[in-house]
Order: C-alpha cells, then structure tokens, then sequence
C-alpha cells in the first residue's frame, strides 16, 4: 500500500529525474477540466514541475502529461486523487525507465559571429535546428529526450540565453517486444 | 414535448423522487421558479442561502436521500458555499441548483455574476455549468447519480437566466455515460481473505466505524461482524448510530473527546478494523503516535482515503456494506474450518480489560453534592451535561438529535445514546458553527414523525436563527435547547488551557439578545431554564408542543470545559480525563 514505493526505490543516478514522475491522463475534453486538475494541485499542496495538454486522435479526449514532484506528496495519493475527478478517464503512472519521453525546446541565444556556428554544430549534434537567425541572435528548436534538452539548455546558457519557452515532458510507454505496451 | 429550460429542469427533479427543495429566488433563478408553483415538489423559502444548504444536509442525513437546494446567482451561490463545503467533509448527498447570469453576459462582471462553478470546485464532488437547454434531464441525471452513489457527496448544477428561458425538446435521459466515474462497489476475495485471517489471529481487535457504515447501510452488518468476532467497537462522531449503543461491546467514540476507553484501546490495539473511516486528525492525535501497535484492516469506498494518513495491511477498497457482508461470510467458513479458533471467548482478556476501564472512566461532570439526587437542590450551576443527560430521558428512544459546533456538541455526543441509525445529524469534518437550526429544520422535514431536538451553543444559535421563522411559517415544530454559557465556550476552553486563561473575544452576553423574546419574535414558544429543578418541567413542556417551534434557553455553567481532552497535536496517548478521574490507575 505505501505509496510510490515500488518505482521510487530504484537505483538511479539521476536524483530529480526519480523525484519527477511522469502521471499521463486521459480526460474528457469538457470545460473547465485543467482547472479541475490544476485546482486539486493546489489545495492539496501537490506540486507540479510541469504539465503538458493537447487533443488525442479522439476528439472526445485530451492527454495531459503531468510532471509531478513526488516529495512534495505520495505519487500514489496523487494519482488516487486525480482519480476522483469525474472527467479524468484514465492515469498511468509512467516511470522514466519504462517510458519514451520527449520535450520540444524554443530558445534564443545571443551570438557573435564566432560562435554561431558552434551554436548551430551543437544544434544539429542534439538533433535540433536553427529556426531563426538574425545578426547577433539564433533561435534554435529541438525536440529531443527531455535529458538532451537539459544538457543543451546548459549548453545555451554558456552562450547567453535570451528568451526560452519548453513545453513540459510528453510520454508514451515503451513498447514491448510483441508490440504491445507495457502499461 | 417542447417546454422550457425551467420546466425541463423541474421535471427532471420531479423524475428523480425529489420531493422537498430549500431554497430562496432571486434574478438569475426566477425563470425557475415560475414552473415551482405547478410542481408536485414542495419548496421551503428559507431566509438566507446557508439555512437551504444546512436544511437540505439535514434532510439528505436522516432520509439518506439527497437533499436538493436551489439559490440564485452572485450571493445566493455564495452564501451556499459553507453548506456544500460541509458536505463535502461529511460526505452528504446533496444537489444544488444555482441561476447564473445569462451565457452571453457569463464573463462580463454583469450584476449578480460570480464564477459559481470555478468557486465550488474544490467542495463539490462535481459540477456542471449547463450550456444547452437540451442537456437538462442527462445533466440532473448524471449530478444526482453522482451525488449518491460511491462516497456520497454535495454536487452543483449552474443554470443560466437564458438555459432557463429558452425552449426544448424534453428528451428522457440516456444510459449515463460517465467514462471517468466507476465508484467501487464489490470487494476483492483475496483481500476478504487476508482481512478475515487477521481478525482470527488479533488479540486485541478494535472495530473503528465511521459515517460509511451509515452511508452504505451497513449497520446490521456491522452488528453481525462484532458478534461473530467479539470485538469491540467505536463509532466515530460521524459514525453515531451505526451501532447500538446500550450493546456492551460499544466503547463509546473515540478522538479529542472521545471516551478514555475508545481512545486508549485503540492505542493499545493489535489490529483496528477500520470501516468507512479516513483516519480524521481529531481521532489520530499524533498520527506517528497513534495505535502504534495496531495492524490496520482498511475498508473504504473511496480508494484515495486508504493509506493517506495511516498505512493499511489489507486494504479493501469497496462498498462498505458489500465488504463486511463479506468478511462475515469468510469468518463464518474461518469458524467451520477450524472452531473456537476466534471469537468472544478468545477476547475475554481484553474485553474484561475494557470493561474494567469503561467502569472507572466514564464520561463524567461535578454533578454538585455527594448526596443522590443533589443536582435538583438549586444551588448547584445547571450543568450543560445535565441538560442532555434529562433531554435524553425525557425523549423517545428513536428521537433525533442535531447539534450545532463546540462545546455543546461534544457533551451531546457524550451524554446522549443513539439506538437507531440516522438520528444524529451535526457538522463533523468543516465543524460549521450555525449549523443546528436548518439542519433541525430540515431533518425534521425528512422524518416529520419523529421527536427532532436541535441542541445548540448561544454562539451557534446567534449565526442561523432567522430559520426559526421559516421554521414557524412552515410549520415545522422543530425543539432548540440552547446551552447558553455566554460564550464562544470551546475556544474559551483552549484560551483556559492553551494561553493561561487569557479569555481574548469569546464573552457573549448570556442575556443579550433575550432568546425568549427572540424566539416569540420568530412566532416560537420561548422558554427560560436557569435553575436545574426547572430542566424537566421545561422538556416536558416543550415535548407536549407539536403546532410550533420551541426555543429553551437553558443558562448553563459558564465555566464547564469539555472532559477528557486529547490537545490537538498530542498523543492520544496523553488524554486528560475529568479532574475527578485524574488519580485513578490507567
């Protein structure tokens, strides 16, 4: 029954990356749902690192992909709660091991002419692209694992950050050998 | 059928059995109340918001029906907001019709508007904003559905000025569809089973049940659970009349001023049964100290309750009635298999133990002189303990009994027997003062053949009485016994025993207003009791009346304080008993 001990007990290195989990709902697309979820959030004192919404194939329902930090409550209180809203369909509980996670990444970057190109080679070696440039500024978009991300947003900073919009973590399970997911 | 929006919405309610709705019109709701006259549905014009919400959870918590309250927009939605909280902590069934202002005037600070929705979010199970004429009957479907079933809970529908006005095709509601909503009902075997091994194996079982057990109609299971087992049981506030209480295995209820026995066989506890119970933090205590040596078998329909503040060994997240049913089916086999392996006999150790413990703690107050009978001699204070202690025998055995928040309500939980269940009504979890009078009120609407008694404090009774003249002009002869102490008394106790008696903002008056002649303002018979000689002509009297309200103002002890006490934060481990309980071993 203790909540969110069965992933939070692994080994990993990386520390916040097993403090974040991943929580993928699917809910039904009514008014007022995100306020829902974005309202049981903040009176019960849970805390989200980022959260990510869009439309499914089915009109009918959107994903939400929820990055939440689970010091700040159990993951399994968390997912039990979110259960009780009526408009929320499903919930899975995605670890990073067990998930394809992706984060796309706008950032602009002021340059001199030198290292442009060291901002575009970096770019291109995280399987980004530069989007935009003017003299003096690039704007780069990269869609990758959300640790590339990280590591090219550190990158960037060594070159001046001017303005940086991420859209939080998006996940799918991986999929298994027969084709099916996991989850 | 073509009709209105309004008409639609009433038939709707009409096709859900509603028979009752308290409520107040105003702009945004007026097209709704125009088909109110031609409807088979009786309204009760309360005086303000709360006093529809309070008297709805009144009459949802004896009928165990839903109650149904309809206000208008602006202030009429928020001042319901206090009642749909409560509900929501006591898990109450309630469904509320709010008027919103027009959809094309929704978002533009028009008169009257608030984000009704938006603010009754976070204490409502769920709400609805209706923005098609057409969605009525799924919409009163789908909130009463939701309002009752699972852990029950208050539920709002917003209609707006135009949803009312416009024209409809009138189309019965369809199967619901609610892919989000699959409230548990049938336990899982596995757990029964695990959960029956553990009760066979404790030593020291306690049964912790709570509102569940009424919500769910699990009494006779319930009863049927601890005669099989032996175990001893307690009955949360919200749980009070789940189990009958001249049964001798009842220990009394637990929490801050729960009985010695309850609260310290729960510390002393090897397994708590805990059914329909979420572990409150006036039953705990300290929660790292609480029934430290207890393994916990958790029961409970809603699946984010269990393991949220104690960790369960065996969770059974179920109907609670379903549940127990179960378990007593598996302990019966249990008993076939192996005989005499459980049951009373192998508890009497520690059932002679809380025998032994009921008789030398039982709730107690100065009651004067040593000699019998003492408390009528006159000079003794009249005792607020004494007041519910002749209430109790002066009344019928299945009587109801609604209190409002304080001092008040933890002596009538103390001193009154609850037989029967649905015959406690009080606000357990928001702790609403101002909750007794419409309460009463509607209780009493609910169950117009039984004996309904409000017990309120003189704060409590100052925030709700304009009831009392819906109460008249209705004819609901609800009884009020106001243990006036001319005080803000439970925070005059923490102020006597938290801040060294400095008594910061809590004196009221005991003759400002003048209740007698308040109560006779609102078309009551009023009454005055300041002596305890006069208690039981009084009751007596107010018994006899059944064409109108009566208000008793009985003039209690001032400076009574609440025994035992557990203080917040504490173990449960260091409850203060009554003075004169101090010295006796534990």
């Amino acid at each position: 029954m203790s909540a969110a001990a069965g992933p939070v007990e692994r080994n990993d290195d990386d520390d916040s990356r097993v403090r974040h989990h991943l929580v993928a709902l699917l809910v039904e697309n009514k008014a007022g749902v995100l306020a829902r979820i974005a309202g049981l959030f903040s009176r019960r004192g849970f805390n989200i690192f980022s959260l990510a919404v869009a439309p499914t194939h089915d009109p009918r329902f959107s994903r939400v992909s929820i990055v939440v930090d689970v010091e700040s409550a159990p993951l399994q209180q968390v997912v039990d709660q979110l259960d009780k809203l009526v408009n929320v369909v499903e919930i899975t509980e995605l670890h990073p091991d067990d998930a394809r996670e992706a984060e796309l990444l706008l950032v602009t970057v002021s340059v001199d002419d030198d290292d442009q190109a060291e901002v575009e080679a970096l770019a291109t070696a995280s399987g980004g692209k530069v989007v935009d440039a003017v003299p003096g500024a690039v704007t780069v978009m990269l869609a990758a694992d959300p640790v590339v991300v990280d590591d090219f947003e550190d990158a960037m900073r060594e070159h001046g950050i001017v303005e940086l919009q991420r859209t939080g973590r998006i996940a799918l399970p991986k999929l298994s050998a027969d084709g099916a997911t996991d989850a | 059928m073509e009709l209105t929006g309004a008409q639609a919405l009433i038939k709707s309610l009409e096709s859900q059995g509603v028979e009752v709705i308290f409520g107040l019109p105003g702009g945004a709701i007026l097209p709704v109340y125009d088909p109110i006259i031609d409807s088979s549905i009786r309204h009760i014009l309360v005086r303000h918001e709360q006093g529809a919400g309070h008297a709805a959870e009144g009459y949802a918590q004896v009928t165990g029906r839903p109650g149904v309250a309809m206000v208008t927009s602006g202030p009429g939605a928020t001042n319901i907001v206090t009642p749909l909280a409560d509900a929501y902590m006591d898990s109450i069934p309630l469904v509320v019709v709010s008027g919103q202002v027009a959809t094309s005037a929704i978002g533009t600070d028009a008169f009257q508007e608030v984000d009704t929705t938006g603010i009754t979010l976070g204490v409502t199970k769920h709400n609805w904003l209706v923005t098609d004429p057409s969605e009525i009957p799924q919409v009163v479907a789908e909130a009463f559905h939701i309002a009752t079933t699972g852990r029950p809970g208050p539920v709002l529908i917003d209609f707006p000025k135009d949803i009312a006005n416009a024209r409809t095709t009138f189309a019965p509601p369809l199967p619901l569809d609610l892919p989000g909503y699959k409230p548990p009902t049938i336990p899982d075997p596995a757990a029964i089973e695990e959960a029956a091994c553990l009760i066979a194996a404790a030593e020291r079982p306690v049964i912790y049940a709570g509102g569940g057990i009424l919500k769910s109609g699990a009494t006779e299971a319930l009863r049927a659970l601890a005669e099989l087992t032996g175990a001893p049981v307690t009955t949360t506030l919200m749980g009070r009349g789940g189990f009958p209480e001249s049964d001798p295995r009842w220990l009394g209820m637990p929490g801050m001023h729960g009985s010695y026995t309850a609260v310290t066989a729960m510390q002393r506890s090897d397994l708590l049964i805990a059914l329909g119970v979420r572990f409150d933090d006036r039953v705990t205590g300290k929660v790292s100290a609480f029934a430290p040596g207890a393994k916990v078998i958790h029961v409970e329909v809603d699946r984010a309750e269990i393991g949220k503040v104690r960790r369960a060994d065996v969770a059974v997240n179920a109907d609670c009635r379903l549940a127990i049913e179960a378990l007593v089916g598996a302990l019966r086999r249990l008993a076939s298999e192996r005989p005499g392996s459980f049951g009373a006999e192998r508890l009497a150790p520690w059932t002679a133990l809380l025998r032994q413990w009921k008789e030398r703690f039982p709730f107690t107050y100065d009651r004067g002189d040593d000699d019998a009978g003492s408390i009528t001699s006159g000079l003794a204070p009249l005792k607020p303990q004494y007041v519910i202690e002749e209430l109790r025998r002066s009344t019928p055995d299945d009587a109801i009994l609604v209190s409002g928040v304080g001092q008040h309500q933890m002596w009538a939980a103390q001193f009154w027997r609850f037989e029967h269940p649905r015959t406690w009504v009080n606000s357990g979890g928001l702790g609403t003062m101002g909750f007794a009078v419409p309460a009463a009120l509607g209780a009493k609407v609910g169950r117009p053949e039984k004996m309904v008694w409000a017990v309120d404090g003189d704060g409590c009774f100052q925030m709700t009485a304009q009831e009392l003249a819906t109460a008249s002009a209705e004819r609901i002869p609800i009884k009020v016994a106001i243990l006036n102490n001319a005080y803000l008394g439970m925070v005059r106790q923490w102020q006597h025993m938290f801040y060294e008696e400095r008594y910061s903002e809590v004196y009221l008056s005991s003759d400002l207003p003048d209740y007698v002649r308040w109560a006779e303002a609102m078309g009551c018979v009023g009454l005055r009791v300041s002596s305890p000689e006069e208690v039981l002509p009084a009751i007596e009297k107010a018994n006899e009346i059944d064409d109108r309200p009566v208000v008793v103002d009985f003039r209690t002890d001032s400076m009574e304080q609440v025994y035992p006490m557990v203080a917040a934060g504490s173990s449960n481990d260091d409850i203060v008993v009554h003075p004169s309980q101090a010295g006796l071993p534990r």
